[in-house]
């Protein structure tokens, strides 16, 4: 049993919150900055250009790149070969968010009570904790801004549901984002399980690179020819949308389709789509 | 660009297109969702509103807080629709513009037509880019709001687009 001391994961969170909201993630950047270069409509093209300079000063200026600073999603993978000492995970978490959002001049935006709006917080946070093989903990924290949050959907398909409906479903959404939710948008979908794991497989497919393959440690070669060809059909189509960068027009909705999926159950076939703005931020650090 | 002096009276909005990109220098004042459920409260009740919206600007904008030395931390605009069923009440007592991001519903475009107001998009997600221009920072009301305080910010050449201007053209419209 490796000793891991809750005082690192707290630190390494606290670090993480920060890197998250001020450094814009490598593939996004390298995402915008091709979309950038092969936009020819003048505004869109100005728009990205700025989005482009924001992610420089933010990172030089050691300023958060959007202003909402978001509900700070941890994902644990806990090695389950680890024993935590010290402090248990959740608040070690939370003691660690609570430091990283004060220390780095991030914005309290989570209200304790939803109903009346009271006592503005940084935490909790949401916390995904998974048990994994081994004799590490890999943190994630993804900081989700609510402009986005507030467009993600989730639909109940019956199993004898058409592929053409389903897609349909996905492109609605970011349709019904219009320009509300600050594209171009990176989209994740979450399809299978249940109604609340294909929500957190949405969700997850955000933590994955959108320079590459989000499932490529998934084992059957043609699932992944499969995925990929539909993820790269719904880019597509939702490209075609005519949204553009800050809803002024474009071929430059959405930078990326993440999907994820999962076994369902023989009655049914839940979709879930989360979107992100342009500002996809996460942050990972092994322990 | 056009270089616009705030305030902004009916007059000067009547020249604005939509799609048009000004540069604005003045006051505006930051409000969001709490703080236009306050004020829409007070006008119904008839109170004393925390500034005069005659000709005024609100931002809809919750900033970060500011590190050392600086004016304000990242600032950059929150979505608009979520204000929509407050802005009819606060553009028939005189408020003259908004600056938001993403659409308006059509009650929102109808009070701006009626009233002669305009509607401003900023560049969206690029907070730390807006916080360039703001030159000083006030609070005004509701400190208990935290980020969603009213406060009164000066800016410089604040960048914007005319999103829906005073004839009721809309350049996001198409696009929904």
């Amino acid at each position: 049993m490796r000793q891991v001391n809750a005082k690192l994961i707290e630190d390494a969170v606290a670090a993480l919150v920060v890197e998250a909201n001020i450094v814009l993630r490598k593939d996004v950047l390298a995402k915008l900055s091709i979309a950038y270069k092969k936009e020819r409509n003048r505004m869109a093209k100005k728009v990205l250009g700025i989005l482009l300079e924001n992610a420089k000063i933010a990172k030089n200026d050691k300023i958060p790149i959007c202003q909402d600073t978001g509900f700070p999603v941890v994902f644990v993978e806990l090695g389950q070969d680890v024993h935590i000492k010290g402090a248990e995970l959740n608040v070690a978490i939370n003691r660690g968010v609570l430091i990283g959002y004060k220390n780095g001049f991030l914005r309290k935006s989570i209200v304790s009570d939803p109903i009346n709006r009271k006592a503005l917080k940084y935490t909790p946070a949401i916390i995904h904790t998974e048990l994994v093989r081994g004799r590490k903990v890999k943190v994630s924290v993804l900081p989700k801004g609510f402009g986005c949050e507030n467009k993600a959907k989730i639909a109940m398909f019956n199993p004898t549901a058409k592929l053409s409906e389903i897609k349909d479903f996905i492109v609605d959404v970011v349709r019904g984002a219009g320009s509300d939710a600050c594209p171009p948008y990176i989209v994740g979908v979450g399809i299978g399980g249940t109604q609340d794991y294909a929500a957190l497989l949405a969700k997850k497919a955000l933590l994955c690179p959108i320079s590459r393959r989000a499932m490529v440690w998934q084992p059957i070669a043609k699932a992944i020819a499969k995925q990929s060809k539909l993820e790269a059909d719904l880019l597509n189509r939702i490209n075609k949308l005519n949204i553009g960068p800050m809803g002024l027009g474009g071929k430059n909705t959405c930078l990326a389709v993440n999907i994820q999926s999962y076994p369902t159950h023989i009655a049914g076939l839940p979709v879930a789509v989360n979107i992100s703005c342009h500002a996809l931020r996460s942050a990972t650090k092994i322990i | 660009m056009k270089k616009i002096k705030l305030p902004l009276d009916k007059g000067r909005i009547k020249n604005l297109k939509a799609g048009e990109e000004l540069l604005l220098s003045g006051l505006i004042y930051t409000a969001r969702d709490q703080a236009h459920k306050k004020l829409v409260e007070a006008i119904k009740k008839g109170r004393k509103l925390p500034f005069a919206l005659k000709n005024a600007i609100i931002y809809y904008c919750g900033p970060t807080p500011a590190r050392k030395g600086r004016v304000i931390g990242s600032c950059g605009p929150t979505t608009s629709s979520r204000m929509d069923d407050f802005t009819p009440a606060l553009l028939r007592c005189g408020l003259s513009a908004m600056i938001g991001k993403g659409s308006r519903d059509e009650s929102v475009v109808g009070a701006i037509k009626k009233y002669k107001a305009v509607y401003f998009i900023a560049f969206s997600g690029c907070g730390a880019f807006a916080s360039r221009f703001v030159k000083k920072r006030k609070l005004v009301a509701y400190p208990e709001l935290g980020t969603e305080a009213i406060q009164a910010l000066e800016v410089r050449d604040f960048p914007v687009i005319v999103g829906i201007d005073c004839y009721g053209r809309n350049i996001l419209e198409r696009k929904k």
